[in-house]
């Protein structure tokens, strides 16, 4: 188990070093760089921009201190926000993006298996039909689409009744995170709500499902300790890269609903250049995004005992 | 399988009931989990919103900001947001009024002589901590934005002042600037060379004052935070947190009390999704929101309070001038400029309110000799005409030595609005000229890079006002203007550029602008888009908000709150 976990963390570090440089490289890559703007500037002032920020050096220097850099927890400074060290921007903000990505998890999660083995109890009847067009509809619509719709909703909503009964956009109370965590977790809900109905139909028709029937166990006992425990394995699975797409996918939501989450900084800046904090932004939530994988990994086999983590 | 229902329905009811056991307890769960959260997020203190559009009785306005300024150090700003939020907290000698004129501000009176200015300063003019502001603020905030160590873009705005150009080029050091402080109250400016419009340049935020030791013991990180700045606006700013609100509140010690009508102005949300500013208008939650052409007729049927100004933009393609391009070619460029027609695109095509078609360099809110420029000068622009276009392709044709064009390479910028023009332009040359166009579609960055380096045939591009005077448009395609990116070269217009920057006559000035207008559309240097206009509405309790071209926009510092 510690040997297992020791071995995951190592693969995990390699893959964010490798996350980092492909980024890296890439990005110096594209035409144009952070400096470049809607007023052009003089040669010299270009050639005091690019001594501040150290881009007069070659590449593959500037790539060397990068990394030392990082490896000391340093990111560097913004080259939009002037003044605000990457390590800031992250910390202010990301705290808020995990907040709203918790929840809207916690939705889709807990949202996708009931809902999933509701549609599985009641395969091809009434509740079935409408909540797959449900799940259909949550899949294919794009996430702008639902949070517009869901943001029009709210003012008539308010409207209707004459005083604000949930905030359109904003945040800081348990009232700003409703709408939009359940509007960033719905395709996610959609997704385990349809993987959740399938491995519980592959269930029920399986041999040890019939055993305990033949055994004379209470149905609540058959649905819940052997259908429902078994068909949750492989939302497990799905679980830890969700968190992270959910967590870092939350751009669309956070301008829509004007929320100060990380998502925002994480597209602008692919948008304006600003080298230091693609990397930050990057490597932190690669970083995440492996973290959860491995934490997944392991509560997989402590749900599942015949998994053996080696 | 028939005799399996019973069974069946019998498990799937007892299943059902217990799986709406599992959904209360999710659900109280989830309940318990975000008064968790709620918590946690109080913590890291990022709230935002909650206030009506407009409170009366605590005198509050609550709006919102496109962007998060990316600094509030007035020397190296460059952004339209930056500006709107420092026109409210910074004062610089002079100012807009609501009405678009120049008016005093720090300075009480002035004085533009041909070679230097001199400016008084009123006595009566205090920074947020009560010290005065004074003459040596400004010179200490010019020799700021010149210094080649801060890097400032926006130093060239202060080359007008003597050797300004050259100790930004590291030449000369900053103690050599052109700006004297005779003493607390008294500034004097020496010119460059001579100028007429200074008057204009020093409302520009880039000529705000600075205090030097406040500006030193912040220590780089000078307009980082609400605490990091020194104000001496209408206004100040007591809170900032970064990309959620910004609040502002009358400053007690400005010298002109009374004209900040309003207590506070809330920045409470920070977004640039138009359709949110829009719901959150519809709800009461701001007072005043951007309309896009699909919301018009709605926000006329609720009889809200429309609006509209001129953002003070033109847009328009720009050619390629460069030796060896096709579109050197001044056959081919009339060809083109023949061939299409700007109100088609802005009627039919874009169909954004506010708009209106584009004819010259020279936007039509520009001040001429007495009246506006574009009425005093008007610009002729040649109407379509397919049987003149295709004799010029022909021309073309044969001074090239070519039989058919290949397709021409037209970069834009990937926002709706541009791909809709890109392929409007498309359509129309390969219908009425048989030109093929390729285009390059670009993030902001890239498309700048590219346009930089000369690689495209036509680009869809822009230009806004820096300051209120014809020359800011009028010397973009100078020989020498480092954002002529096409790299038109023309003597001609170089010599116009020049009468525009050195004549101290206004008829004079106006007559050279009158030609450089002329010269760029003979030579079909740009082929005019549009003119960006913006259409918005307000709360009707609002009143005396300030929309401008040039200058802070939004400005609410007049603003007040009716009823």
């Amino acid at each position: 188990m510690w040997r297992y976990t020791l071995k995951r963390l190592i693969q995990g570090i390699i893959t964010i070093w490798f996350i980092a440089t492909a980024t890296f490289f890439a990005m110096h890559n594209v035409p144009g760089d952070p400096l470049i703007n809607d007023r052009s500037v003089t040669e010299d002032i270009r050639a005091n921009l690019e001594a501040k920020y150290g881009l007069n050096r070659p590449t593959h220097e500037q790539y060397l201190i990068y990394m030392g850099n990082i490896l000391r927890g340093d990111f560097g400074i913004s080259f939009t926000q002037k003044n605000r060290m990457v390590n800031d921007i992250i910390r202010e903000h990301f705290p808020v993006s995990a907040i709203l990505g918790i929840l809207a998890v916690v939705f889709a999660g807990l949202g996708g298996v009931l809902w999933g083995a509701l549609t599985a109890l009641y395969r091809n009847r009434l509740p079935d039909v409408i909540i797959m067009f449900l799940v259909i509809l949550g899949i294919s619509v794009p996430s702008f689409v639902v949070a517009a719709i869901a943001q029009l909703t709210l003012v008539n909503l308010n409207d209707l009744f004459g005083f604000s009964v949930l905030p359109v956009a904003g945040w800081g109370t348990l009232w700003h995170m409703l709408v939009p965590s359940m509007v960033l977790g719905l395709g996610t809900m959609a997704y385990l709500t349809r993987l959740m109905r399938s491995s519980m139909l592959e269930i029920v028709n399986s041999d040890f499902i019939r055993t305990a029937k033949a055994k004379g166990l209470p149905p609540t006992r058959i649905f819940t300790t052997h259908q429902l425990r078994n068909a949750i394995l492989p939302v497990i699975t799905v679980l830890g890269p969700s968190i992270a797409a959910i967590t870092t996918g939350g751009f669309v939501v956070e301008l829509v609903f004007a929320i100060p989450g990380l998502g925002r900084y994480f597209v602008q800046a692919v948008q304006q250049l600003d080298y230091t904090v693609i990397m930050g932004t990057t490597v932190f939530y690669g970083a995440f995004l492996v973290f959860m994988v491995i934490v997944v990994d392991l509560l997989y086999g402590w749900i599942d005992p015949r998994v053996r983590l080696e | 399988m028939s005799d399996a229902i019973t069974s069946e329905d019998s498990l799937t009811r007892a299943a059902g009931r217990q799986l709406l056991t599992f959904a209360f307890f999710a659900i109280a769960g989830i309940a318990l989990l975000m008064v968790g959260l709620a918590w946690a997020s109080s913590l890291t203190g990022a709230a935002s919103g909650g206030n009506n559009a407009v409170d009366p009785e605590t005198g509050t306005l609550t709006v919102f900001l496109r962007e998060e300024p990316p600094q509030l150090n007035s020397s190296l700003s460059t952004d339209q947001v930056s500006g709107s939020v420092l026109g409210h907290v910074i004062e610089g000698l002079l100012r807009y009024d609501e009405h678009n004129r120049l008016v005093t501000a720090v300075a009480e009176r002035w004085e533009i002589r041909e070679h230097g200015a001199t400016f008084w300063l009123r006595q009566d003019a205090l920074w947020s901590d009560g010290e005065p502001v004074t003459a040596h603020d400004f010179v200490f905030a010019w020799k700021t934005g010149l210094d080649p160590a801060n890097a400032s873009e926006y130093a060239f705005i202060l080359y007008a002042i003597k050797n300004g150009e050259a100790i930004n080029r590291g030449e000369l050091p900053t103690s050599t600037i052109g700006a004297r402080a005779i003493d607390d109250h008294t500034l004097e400016v020496d010119f460059e060379r001579p100028l007429a419009y200074f008057d204009k340049l020093v409302a520009f935020s880039t000529y705000a004052p600075l205090r030097e030791d406040f500006y030193l013991a912040t220590s780089g990180a000078y307009g980082a935070d609400a605490d990091k700045i020194l104000y001496n606006g209408p206004f100040v700013i007591e809170s900032w947190v970064h990309g959620a609100s910004l609040r502002m509140r009358k400053n007690p010690l400005y010298w002109d009390r009374e004209r900040a009508k309003v207590e506070v102005i809330d920045f409470a949300y920070i977004t640039s999704d138009a359709n949110a500013t829009l719901n959150l208008f519809k709800d009461d939650k701001i007072a005043y929101a951007t309309l896009q052409a699909e919301n018009l007729n709605n926000a006329m049927e609720q009889r809200w309070h429309i609006d509209r100004f001129m953002d003070g933009s033109v847009f328009y393609i720009e050619f390629n001038h460069r030796e060896g391009r096709l579109t050197a070619n001044h056959h081919l460029r009339k060809a083109m400029q023949l061939a299409t027609d700007s109100a088609e695109l802005v009627y039919k095509v874009t169909k954004l309110p506010g708009y209106l078609p584009g004819e010259s360099l020279f936007p039509v809110w520009l001040q001429g000799v007495d009246g506006y420029l574009r009425e005093e000068y008007p610009a002729n622009y040649p109407a379509m005409d397919l049987e003149q276009a295709r004799w010029h392709l022909e021309q073309a044709k044969a001074e090239l030595g070519i039989d058919e064009f290949p397709p021409l390479v037209l970069l834009t910028g990937d926002n709706p609005i541009s791909n809709i023009q890109a392929e409007y332009y498309q359509q129309v040359f390969r219908k009425n000229l048989g030109l093929d166009l390729k285009i390059d579609k670009q993030i902001f960055k890239q498309r700048l890079a590219k346009m930089l380096s000369g690689d495209f045939d036509l680009v869809l591009a822009g230009w806004g006002p820096d300051y209120d005077d014809p020359l800011t448009f009028g010397d973009l395609f100078a020989s020498w203007n480092l954002n002529n990116r096409g790299q038109y070269r023309n003597p001609e217009l170089d010599k116009w550029v020049r009468v525009a920057q050195n004549e101290q006559d206004t008829k004079a000035r106006m007559d050279a602008f009158g030609e450089i207008q002329r010269i760029i559309i003979d030579d079909a240097v740009i082929l005019p888009g549009y003119e960006r206009g913006v259409t918005y509405v307000t709360h009707p309790q609002m009143k005396g908000m300030v929309r401008r071209a040039v200058g802070p926009d939004p400005d609410f510092t007049n603003a007040w709150i009716e009823g």
